[in-house]
């Protein structure tokens, strides 16, 4: 089966109904995406599908053949330094012990996409999926905040 | 010399915050370990009682898989922390549901989900003990005492008494990477484990008391860690222990990874208790006297509960100057899992009383309760309860003074049915290990330069979100007058460097980051001798108690704490008198951290701290059916999300500490003790319903006002 992730063309032999968090992880030796909770809860797997956030728990890989798939290893600007909303995130504080990042900065990448100047409102609804128990998650919408168009 | 700008007190990047973003950072999970098994812990499904029978299905193909029983442990059963009370694995008796029995690995998980399925476990079962006032078993007692408590409450007239009964919930940490860890066998004997965790030397000491192996052979590496508050800091032991002995009998690694649900049904929670308070005061609002007494319920093994009960009672009167106190505090063992280290350790639980306390006695008085807290306040040389003078940066006043001006307008509620409050609270928290624990304890460092001109500093603290890494090369660099990218901190290896004791109790950035601070200094010095020496450098710090701290174990009397960090928190809740659900819009907090010396940080952890106060104040409730939680899932265990979180405003107020690397107190914990109470005050003045405990749930809250 095939499908793009982060931009490059791959090739996986497995079952159908596994899920990609595993196959991401383990085959793939991508692991960005991380599991907090395995039943669609946390967010802490999310990724991008076509543009869209998606847990990757609860997606079994053989939904998502010619598919684009984006994990936080694919935000990165081309030349590999960190994007805007990545440097943001360092330096205002939006990680602390990091393992929701990877989910919050593509929650976050993906609604930025679709509303390049969200109010503090609609950034609390888009990051409601993501659970993070460290930073309150101030410093978290205010990275948001700062990458408006 | 080259002319460096100072890195204390500026926000600068975070150590490891690049690989944090772009998905470099390797948590235990993302490592690849080739040939590693999957294990899993196989626990028992009945509260109390006794293994009867272990039956392996005979048409299942066995050889595939490794087992390991209690019969397997090279060493002593014990899980090493206080008591020698928890077994590693269950030799027969059953005190708590999710109790560890067996053990299996196998080379991919389909297999060891049907080996479990194999496996069947019978049970005698015996009566549990589930509520705290019949239990028989105590795990330890503490009275402090002050002044005359009893002739206050027997003979003063003209003092008015009142009483009330605060109870406070069980808490999940919810780090949002669960437990985990891989035991690698090593050529010799040895083994190597590799997982989350909070303090590396706690877990050493204990692989090396169950396995029998030598400060050596036993090498405990902290991966990055999503998350700890307080639950990576004893159960690691636990995980490490088990991979290990799959590690051990299978001869070859084994990765240990608890999913969400084992993680919730089996790990600690924090402390469930109930607190009562007699407060005697004179009309005119003076504190004349605090008859306290706490019951905190361990669970079913010891942990650290006898620490958790000493930091609770120590903050059990509140920041507050009384003359006469006692204070009586137990806890108690029932037959659920056992209960452990949580952000705070007992004094959120005993300062929720203690600041409700004070508007309970204001509004017997009919006075505001800021009056009452602004007459009573510790200040600089007020005594507390257990005889400490406070002699330096006491800062009540000034946390109080900047919460009230960054606080918002008061709002009219916008919605006929959803009421508005605010509530405020005060409170205090020690920062460092209790009275002599730090002495006990000597805690070690080192900073070492390297012929390149580089340094590495040498530490067991562990970076686990709050910043561990950051803040050390910032005080490094500044007393060694380097630049910041010229110091880093080494691995947090057991076999690499020394025992800076556990990442625990505020004691990071004020204890370990002192030792940092002094050893860099002498490394300073040393090198700038006008004969250079030999390259590379080491110096080595142990922690020596300054001897003006005066703490006597026996009888609870002395100083506490080196000293103690300050908040005053604001909080405007909304209540939504058709559902009982109280959504906290707004949260200000001043908080007195001696000096920030990362800033961002520092609000940082305030923040976080502050909505997991709120999340225990508020959402966070966990039920009980016979002795296991029932909501041990995410889909049920709820935590605050974007959208429940309020905006949450910190004003850092800094009051240094001369003990202090430049001036700095711990602050980790401290947000954790002053939402509660104050969610709760601000529920009574939207609804003028007083609920006296935590989590306040819609339930909760419709039934105190339907049955006003």
């Amino acid at each position: 089966m095939q499908f793009t992730l982060n931009g490059a063309t791959v090739s996986v032999d497995v079952v159908g109904t596994r899920r990609l968090l595993d196959v991401l992880r383990e085959d793939l030796r991508v692991t960005g995406a991380k599991e907090g909770c395995g039943e669609g809860e946390c967010g802490a797997c999310s990724v991008l599908i076509d543009g869209a956030v998606v847990n990757s728990c609860l997606v079994a890989v053989g939904q998502i053949g010619g598919c684009s798939v984006v994990t936080v290893e694919g935000l990165a600007l081309q030349d590999g330094k960190p994007s805007p909303l990545q440097q943001a995130f360092i330096e205002r504080g939006a990680a602390q012990c990091g393992i929701c990042t990877p989910g919050m900065l593509l929650a976050a990448h993906a609604l930025l996409n679709a509303n390049p100047r969200p109010t503090e409102d609609e950034v609390r609804v888009g990051l409601a999926g993501n659970l993070c128990r460290c930073t309150g998650y101030t410093k978290i919408i205010d990275a948001v905040l700062a990458c408006r168009m | 010399m080259i002319e460096t700008k100072a890195a204390v007190g500026r926000p600068v990047p975070r150590r490891e915050g690049g690989d944090k973003v772009t998905g470099r950072a390797r948590y235990t999970d993302d490592l690849v370990v080739p040939g590693a098994w999957y294990g899993k812990t196989i626990r028992s499904t009945i509260p109390r009682g006794s293994v009867r029978s272990i039956t392996f299905d005979p048409a299942f193909d066995w050889p595939k898989v490794v087992v390991v029983t209690a019969q397997d442990i090279p060493g002593d059963n014990v899980v090493q922390l206080i008591r020698d009370d928890q077994p590693a694995l269950s030799a027969g008796e059953i005190r708590h549901r999710e109790e560890p029995i067996l053990l299996i690995a196998a080379a991919d998980r389909d297999t060891v989900a049907a080996a479990q399925r194999a496996i069947r476990i019978e049970y005698d079962a015996l009566e549990p003990v589930f509520d705290i006032e019949q239990a028989t078993e105590t795990y330890s007692t503490i009275e402090i005492s002050k002044g005359e408590v009893d002739e206050v409450f027997e003979g003063l007239e003209g003092v008015e008494v009142i009483e009330r009964t605060f109870k406070v919930g069980l808490q999940e940490q919810l780090y949002i990477e669960p437990q985990g860890a891989i035991a690698i066998p090593e050529p010799g004997g040895g083994i190597k484990v590799i997982g989350s965790l909070q303090c590396p030397y706690y877990v050493h000491r204990a692989l090396k008391r169950a396995l029998a192996l030598t400060d050596e052979q036993a090498v405990v590496i902290q991966a990055e860690t999503g998350g700890g508050f307080g639950g990576k800091e004893e159960y690691p032991s636990i995980v490490a222990i088990h991979a290990a002995l799959l590690a051990r009998k299978a001869g070859r690694p084994v990765r240990l990874i608890y999913d969400r649900h084992e993680d919730l049904a089996a790990t600690t929670k924090r402390h469930p208790g109930v607190i009562r308070h007699r407060t005697a005061v004179r009309r005119d609002g003076t504190l004349v006297a605090q008859d306290i007494e706490i019951v905190l319920d361990g669970g079913a093994y010891c942990t650290l509960t006898p620490v958790v009960l000493s930091r609770a009672a120590i903050h059990a009167a509140g920041p507050y100057a009384c003359p006469n106190v006692r204070i009586r505090a137990r806890a108690v063992a029932t037959n659920t899992p056992p209960n452990g280290a949580f952000r705070g350790f007992g004094a959120p639980q005993s300062l929720f009383a203690a600041e409700l306390m004070v508007e309970h006695v204001a509004e017997r008085l009919g006075v505001p309760s800021l009056e009452l807290r602004k007459k009573w306040m510790l200040r600089l040389g007020d005594t507390t309860a257990t005889g400490q003078q406070l002699t330096e940066s006491v800062s009540s006043d000034l946390v109080v003074a900047a919460a009230l001006k960054a606080a918002p307008p008061i709002r009219p509620s916008a919605h006929p049915t959803v009421r508005r409050g605010r509530g405020l609270s005060l409170v205090y928290h020690g920062s460092g290990f209790t009275g002599s624990g730090e002495k006990k304890l000597g805690g070690k460092v080192a900073v070492e330069a390297a012929a390149d001109g580089t340094f590495t500093i040498l530490t067991a603290s562990t970076e686990i979100g709050q910043g561990t890494k950051t803040i050390f090369t910032q005080i490094a660099a500044d007393a060694l007058g380097v630049p910041l990218d010229r110091v880093t901190v080494g691995p947090q290896d057991t076999s690499l460097v020394p025992d800076s004791g556990p990442t625990v109790a505020s004691r990071t950035a004020m204890i370990v980051g002192g030792l940092i601070h002094e050893a860099a200094e002498e490394l300073r010095d040393r090198l700038a001798k006008r004969r250079k020496p030999r390259l590379p450098l080491r110096v080595d710090k142990s922690y020596v108690q300054p001897d003006t701290i005066h703490w006597d174990d026996q009888t609870y009397q002395g100083d506490a704490y080196p000293v103690y960090a300050w908040a005053c928190t604001i909080v405007d809740v909304e209540v939504d008198m058709l559902t009982g659900e109280v959504h906290v819009t707004d949260l200000v907090s001043a908080v007195d951290c001696g000096k920030a010396i990362h800033p961002v940080m520092a609000e940082g952890q305030i923040e976080g701290g502050m909505l997991q106060a709120v999340g225990w104040a508020t959402i966070e409730e966990i039920k009980m059916k016979d002795g296991g939680y029932q909501n041990d899932r995410l889909a049920t265990y709820l935590i605050p999300t974007a959208l429940d979180a309020p905006r949450i405003k910190t004003i850092l107020v800094e009051n240094p500490y001369s003990g202090g690397p430049f001036g700095a107190k711990g602050i980790g914990e401290l947000p954790m003790d002053g939402p509660a109470p104050a969610i709760i005050a601000a529920i009574h003045d939207a609804t003028g319903v007083w609920l006296d405990e935590v989590p306040a749930t819609p339930e909760k809250v419709l039934a105190a006002c339907n049955s006003r």
